[in-house]
C-alpha cells in the first residue's frame, strides 16, 4: 500500500466506523430480540418467579452459561457453517454479524433476567391481589418497571460489542477495530492506531452519557 | 361478611395458623392484632388468595376461596381492595395511572371519561387532588399508602384489606390514614379488616377485635373489653408497658373504669373515706374510638386488702390483686 494522504485516512476511517456502527446495531437489535425470550422464561421459571419450575430454569440457565463460556474467537470459528446458511457466506460485515450476535444472545438473556427479576416483589404482589393475571403482570409490572434497568444492560451490550465487533474483523468484518490492528499495528501507522483509539473512546463515552440521560429520564 | 372456621396452614412443616375461626361482619372495621410471627398477616393473605390455606374453611359472601378455582378466585378479588406496608406502588406511574393500573387488570379503559371521573374522584377523596401527576418518589410514606388506598377502592369493592397498613408510618400521619380508613368505612360502607400490631390503630377505629397468638385465636370481642381488663396473660404482655416497676413490698392493687366511672374521683373518695393513705403507682387512660377507658395501680399495706376490696365492690368498680 503507498503513502496514504490525510483524506484517504479520513474515509478509511469513516467506511470502517460505518461498518463498526452497522455491525453493533443489528447485533444489539438481534440479540435483544432473540435474548428476550429466554430472559422472560427465565424470569417466569425462577423460583420466586410467577411460575416457578426448576427443570426449566436450570436447564436453560444450563445452555446459556455454556454459550457464555465459550471464547468469542473460538465461537467466530465455530459459528461458520451456521454464518453460511444464515447469510450465504462466511466472511465479512454482514456475516460477522451473525456471530456477534450469538454471542450476545446469552450476555443480554442473563442482564435482562437479571432487570427483569429486581422488580419489586411487593409490587407483584399488589397487582396480583387485583386480579391481574400472569401474562398482565408480566407486561404491567416486570417489563414497565424494569424498562430503566433493561436500557442499562442494553447500553452495556452496545459497548462491549463495539469490543467484540474489532475482533469481527478477523473474519473480514471490517470495522474500526480492524482499521486499528491492519493499518495501526500491522504496518507500524502510530496515526492511525491511535485515531481508531481516540474514536472508540470517544464513541464508547457518547453511548454511555446517552445510556444515563435515558435511564435518568425513564425512572 | 367473611367467615373462616377452623383455618389452617403450614410453610415446610411449620403450622403458622393452627386453626383460626372468626367472622367479620359487613360494614365494621375489624381488627387482626398481635406479635410479630402470629400469623396475621398470612391470615389476611389466604382471605384474598395470595396464599393457599390447607384446610379448613374461608367463604367471602357465601364463595369459597380456592386458588385452584382461579376464574372465580378473580372475582373475590376484585371485590377486596387490598393496601400494603410498604405501599408497592409503580415507580414508573404517576399518581393517576397507578390508581388506573386495577382497572387495566380488567379491561377497562382508564381513560374513558367515567374512568377519568371515577380516578379522579378517588384522588380527591384521599387527599392528593394537586398531586395527580406526581412519581411516587416525589411523595412521603403518607402520601404513597393514600394513593394505595385510592388504587384499592378503584374497582369498587366491597372489602379493604390492611396489611400493617401504618407501620412504616409515624404516629402524626399514621392517625391521618386512619381517619382516612373510617371515613372510608362510613361513606362508602365498606369492610374493612386490619392487620396489625399497632394499639392504636386498633384503639382509634376498630369495632371488633381478633387477637391472635402462635397461629390460634386467643380472644376476640371489643377492643375496650380485650384490652383495658385483660385476662390472657399474653395480651397483658403485649400491653405491658411499665407495670415491671411497681413496688415489690405491700400488694398492688389495679382498677379499671370504664365509661362513666372514669370520670368519677373514686380514688380520692376512698382515701378520705378509709382514711387510708395509698401510692398510685402506675395509671393509663385509653381512647378507644370515642371513650375513654383508664386504669391505675395502687399500691397499699396487706392489712388494707379486705376494706380496700369491699369499698371497691360497693362502688362497682372493677378490680384485682396484681401477683
Amino acid at each position: 500500500m503507498g503513502i496514504l494522504t490525510t483524506s484517504s485516512m479520513t474515509s478509511v476511517i469513516l467506511n470502517a466506523f460505518q461498518q463498526t456502527l452497522y455491525m453493533v446495531f443489528w447485533s444489539t437489535l438481534l440479540s435483544v430480540i432473540i435474548g428476550l425470550i429466554p430472559a422472560v422464561i427465565l424470569t417466569l421459571t425462577a423460583p420466586d418467579g410467577l411460575r416457578p419450575c426448576r427443570p426449566v430454569y436450570e436447564t436453560l440457565g444450563f445452555i446459556i452459561n455454556v454459550f457464555r463460556s465459550f471464547p468469542f474467537i473460538i465461537l467466530l470459528v465455530l459459528v461458520i457453517p451456521f454464518t453460511r446458511l444464515m447469510v450465504g457466506k462466511a466472511i465479512g460485515t454482514t456475516a460477522s454479524i451473525v456471530p456477534l450476535t450469538l454471542s450476545a444472545i446469552p450476555f443480554i438473556a442473563r442482564i435482562m433476567e437479571n432487570a427483569l427479576r429486581e422488580t419489586n416483589p411487593g409490587v407483584i404482589e399488589a397487582a396480583k391481589s387485583f386480579g391481574a393475571t400472569n401474562f398482565q403482570i408480566l407486561v404491567h409490572v416486570y417489563l414497565k418497571e424494569s424498562v430503566p434497568r433493561l436500557l442499562n444492560g442494553i447500553i452495556l451490550l452496545i459497548i462491549s460489542l463495539v469490543g467484540y465487533s474489532a475482533m469481527a474483523g478477523t473474519v473480514g468484518g471490517g470495522g474500526i477495530g480492524d482499521i486499528a490492528i491492519r493499518f495501526g499495528y500491522q504496518q507500524y501507522k502510530t496515526d492511525y492506531l491511535v485515531v481508531c483509539s481516540v474514536i472508540l473512546i470517544v464513541f464508547v463515552q457518547v453511548i454511555q452519557m446517552i445510556g444515563n440521560h435515558l435511564y435518568k429520564r425513564l425512572s | 361478611m367473611i367467615e373462616i372456621r377452623e383455618l389452617k396452614k403450614s410453610f415446610q412443616g411449620l403450622e403458622v395458623l393452627k386453626g383460626i375461626s372468626l367472622s367479620i361482619q359487613d360494614g365494621e372495621i375489624y381488627g387482626i392484632i398481635g406479635q410479630s410471627g402470629a400469623g396475621k398477616s398470612t391470615l389476611l393473605r389466604c382471605v384474598n388468595g395470595l396464599e393457599a390455606y390447607d384446610s379448613g374453611d374461608l367463604i367471602v359472601d357465601g364463595v369459597r376461596v380456592d386458588v385452584r378455582e382461579k376464574a372465580s378466585l378473580r372475582e373475590l378479588q376484585k371485590r377486596m381492595g387490598m393496601i400494603f406496608q410498604s405501599f408497592n406502588l409503580l415507580e414508573r406511574l404517576d399518581v393517576y395511572q397507578n390508581v388506573a393500573l386495577p382497572l387495566k387488570f380488567w379491561g377497562i379503559n382508564p381513560r374513558s371519561p367515567e374512568s377519568r371521573r371515577k380516578i379522579e374522584d378517588l384522588i380527591r377523596l384521599v387527599g392528593l387532588e394537586d398531586k395527580i401527576h406526581a412519581r411516587p418518589r416525589e411523595l412521603s410514606g403518607g402520601q404513597k399508602q393514600r394513593v394505595a388506598i385510592a388504587r384499592a377502592l378503584v374497582l369498587d369493592p366491597q372489602f379493604l384489606l390492611c396489611d400493617e397498613a401504618t407501620s412504616a408510618l409515624d404516629p402524626e400521619i399514621t392517625k391521618g390514614i386512619l381517619a382516612l380508613l373510617q371515613k372510608i368505612n362510613r361513606e362508602l360502607g365498606i369492610t374493612i379488616v386490619v392487620v396489625t400490631h399497632q394499639m392504636e390503630v386498633v384503639k382509634q377505629i376498630c369495632n371488633r377485635i381478633a387477637f391472635l397468638s402462635n397461629g390460634k385465636v386467643l380472644s376476640e370481642g371489643k377492643p375496650e373489653e380485650l384490652f383495658v381488663m385483660p385476662t390472657q396473660e399474653e395480651i397483658r404482655q403485649f400491653l405491658r408497658d411499665g407495670s415491671s416497676l411497681l413496688p415489690k413490698s405491700g400488694v398492688n392493687v389495679q382498677l379499671y373504669f370504664f365509661d362513666e366511672t372514669s370520670e368519677e374521683p373514686i380514688v380520692t373518695e376512698m382515701a378520705r373515706r378509709l382514711g387510708k393513705n395509698f401510692n398510685i403507682v402506675w395509671a393509663k387512660l385509653e381512647d378507644f374510638r370515642e371513650n375513654v377507658y383508664g386504669s391505675l395501680v395502687l399500691n397499699i399495706q396487706e392489712a388494707d386488702v379486705q376494706e380496700v376490696g369491699a369499698f371497691l365492690d360497693q362502688n362497682h368498680i372493677h378490680w384485682e390483686v396484681l401477683p
